[in-house]
């Protein structure tokens, strides 16, 4: 478990093994580190196996050919890849307008999200006003609301508006964010108030110190808005499994699901190429933008 | 920001009164977009459910107003009272697994290691947290496949028998746990990372030095200075586990019968399905209850047991 036993302790010890009970307490303290390093790494590479070892078997599987995609032995590796699933899951499937759906929802979103967190964080954190420590615990008591409870009614909602079945009624409903507005506002109160102070002494008035001073600086935090709404929309699967009807709204992740209720267990390669194209953003948001994520996703723990 | 002026040039700076009243009707604009969308899509729709769940409608006739037959229905209903069963027992399973492997990896990666490989674990381990539960479902219910599937045929090279992962009730429970516990440990696990760096050398040390090590270290002294940590993870997991839908909705669909139906399952059902909005409502806001009570729990726990710095 802990790292310290390894260098320290036993250090000076190089003696034999056998002997008194206070070398053989030495003997212990020496064979012990050795044994937990190899449980270590054998955990931690089985682990390792284990949350890789699915995604390669669905890239390898998506290239292999359709008819002998559920051949066993399975395999792990692409080698000699075949390219017939992803040809064939355009046909089957309108890739394109899927993706162009989902694109245009994360992106809205993501966007709604950057601007409307951006401007009430900053308000709670640098602005004064009447009943703000109040309005800022409503706005985080909204995140205790889990959306499947406000479903229904937002379904109706949309129906009155006569949005329903359109790729608003995903947008709208996600763009005000608690989590976002909390992150911006301890974004903003991390800023030096002195930048304020000095363009106050310019002259500049409050939108000014806004908009010049303190909306270049707050890039990063919108960031982490931006990509944190992207990762968890591009993926989201339950508002737009109720909120679109017909299938030219609907987004990637409904789209596979669909695709997997019509070829069932038929030619999995297909399925499975489809997986690994929705898969694409992510993986770039995974490559690029891992560390704002992971300060995105610890963010919330760290109040 | 405010009025408290620090510099001697006062005649630089607009009026106080001005100012602030400036700063005012800046702060309603900035707060419009956020304040007004919920209102729209969170303040008004939960009036809307808890109005709803006092009545029957199925949007085409007259809304009927039936009282508490909403939640007397979630008592007597048999697959609204499993389903929040299997939901209980889902959250216990996957919470303990998720929060227990996360932590063990956690430590794990404390040891002395190559820095390429502490970041290549933490980046593995952090993967399927960015992929869909959607997709993650479709490619795990082909490998629990009885026939085909790539994990029978790993436990047929040991000898085990094919095991009828979605079609047997308790498997299909375990099946559900399992590919949730894969795609959501990565989060708790950059929590207690994150908490287990912050503990200074010194503290393991001095600990060495007093002759503890391995559990003991780990129980006495590792423990109590994440504890705060611990907490807000587990809590975190458990609201997130009690809104399980994606894995259970594409893996199973609920079955066989209704051994992995849950309890957000059963509020889509009713409502976009059998076109029961009332009892919908009804049994969202029992399972929002639910979640205040774990988030009112975290905070008396919060000031028993976790110890602060």
């Amino acid at each position: 478990m802990s790292s310290q036993t390894l260098h320290t302790g036993t250090k000076e010890h190089t003696g034999s093994t056998t002997g008194t009970p206070a070398t053989r307490k030495h003997y212990r303290n020496r064979r012990l580190p050795a044994a937990a390093t190899v449980g270590r790494y054998t955990a931690l590479a089985v682990a390792a196996a284990l949350t890789l070892g699915p995604v390669l078997w669905t890239l390898s599987t998506s290239l292999r050919t359709p008819s002998e995609s559920f051949n066993l032995p399975p395999s792990f590796l692409p080698i000699n890849p075949d390219f017939t699933a992803y040809q064939e899951v355009f046909k089957q499937i309108n890739v394109g307008l899927l993706v162009l759906n989902s694109a245009l929802v994360t992106g809205l979103i993501a966007l709604g999200q950057m601007a409307s967190a951006t401007l009430a964080g900053y308000a709670f954190a640098r602005l004064d006003f009447r009943g703000k420590n109040a309005i800022f615990s409503l706005v985080l008591a909204t995140m205790m609301v889990p959306v499947q409870v406000t479903i229904v009614p937002v379904f109706m909602l949309i129906r009155g508006m006569g949005l329903s079945d359109t790729l608003l009624a995903l947008i709208l409903p996600a763009i005000p964010t608690a989590f976002g507005t909390f992150l911006m506002r301890q974004y903003f109160l991390g800023l030096p108030n002195d930048f304020a102070e000095a363009a106050a002494l310019d002259g500049a008035g409050p939108w000014r110190i806004f908009r010049s001073v303190y909306v270049p600086l707050a890039v990063p935090g919108m960031a982490i808005v931006g990509i944190l709404a992207f990762n968890f929309h591009w993926n989201e699967f339950f508002r737009p499994l109720i909120l679109t009807i017909s299938e030219q709204n609907f987004t990637l992740p409904l789209g596979l699901v669909t695709l997997q209720g019509n070829l069932g267990t038929g030619s999995i390669s297909v399925v499975l190429a489809g997986v690994i194209l929705s898969m694409l953003p992510a993986l770039v948001v995974f490559i690029f933008g891992q560390r704002t994520l992971r300060e995105g996703l610890t963010a919330g723990a760290s109040k | 920001m405010t009025t408290t002026s620090t510099g001697p040039r006062h005649t630089f700076k607009p009026p106080a009164a001005r100012r602030s009243f400036v700063e005012r009707w800046l702060a309603m604009i900035f707060l419009a977009p956020t304040l007004l969308g919920m209102a729209l899509f969170t303040f008004l729709p939960i009036i809307g459910s808890l109005v709803l769940a006092f009545f029957r409608w199925d949007i085409i006739s007259a809304p009927q107003f039936v009282g508490f037959a909403n939640f007397a229905s979630l008592a007597q209903d048999p697959t609204v009272r499993v389903s929040f069963l299997n939901t209980i027992v889902f959250v216990v399973v996957a919470v303990i697994l998720q929060l227990g492997i996360a932590l063990s990896l956690a430590s794990m990666l404390q040891a002395r290691m190559p820095s390429w490989l502490r970041v290549f674990l933490r980046s593995t381990f952090f993967f399927p947290l960015v992929l869909s539960a959607a997709s993650v479902s479709i490619f795990m219910r082909y490998m629990f496949n009885e026939q085909f599937g790539v994990v029978n045929w790993l436990l047929s090279l040991v000898g085990i028998p094919a095991v009828p992962w979605l079609t047997s009730p308790a498997a299909s429970a375990a099946v559900v746990v399992l590919v949730y516990v894969w795609q959501n440990f990565g989060f708790s696990f950059l929590l207690f990372l994150g908490a287990l760096t912050n503990i200074p050398k010194e503290l393991h040390e001095a600990a060495n030095l007093d002759g503890a090590t391995g559990w003991k270290q780990f129980s006495n002294v590792t423990l109590p200075l994440i504890s705060p940590t611990v907490l807000v993870a587990s809590v975190m997991a458990i609201i997130s586990a009690l809104q399980v839908f994606d894995q259970p909705y594409v893996l199973t669909n609920g079955g066989p019968g209704d051994s992995t139906r849950t309890a957000v399952m059963v509020i889509f059902e009713s409502a976009f399905q059998q076109l029961e909005f009332g009892e919908a409502s009804a049994i969202g806001l029992v399972l929002t209850v639910l979640i205040l009570a774990v988030t009112a729990l975290q905070f008396r726990l919060s000031r028993r047991f976790v110890f602060y710095q």
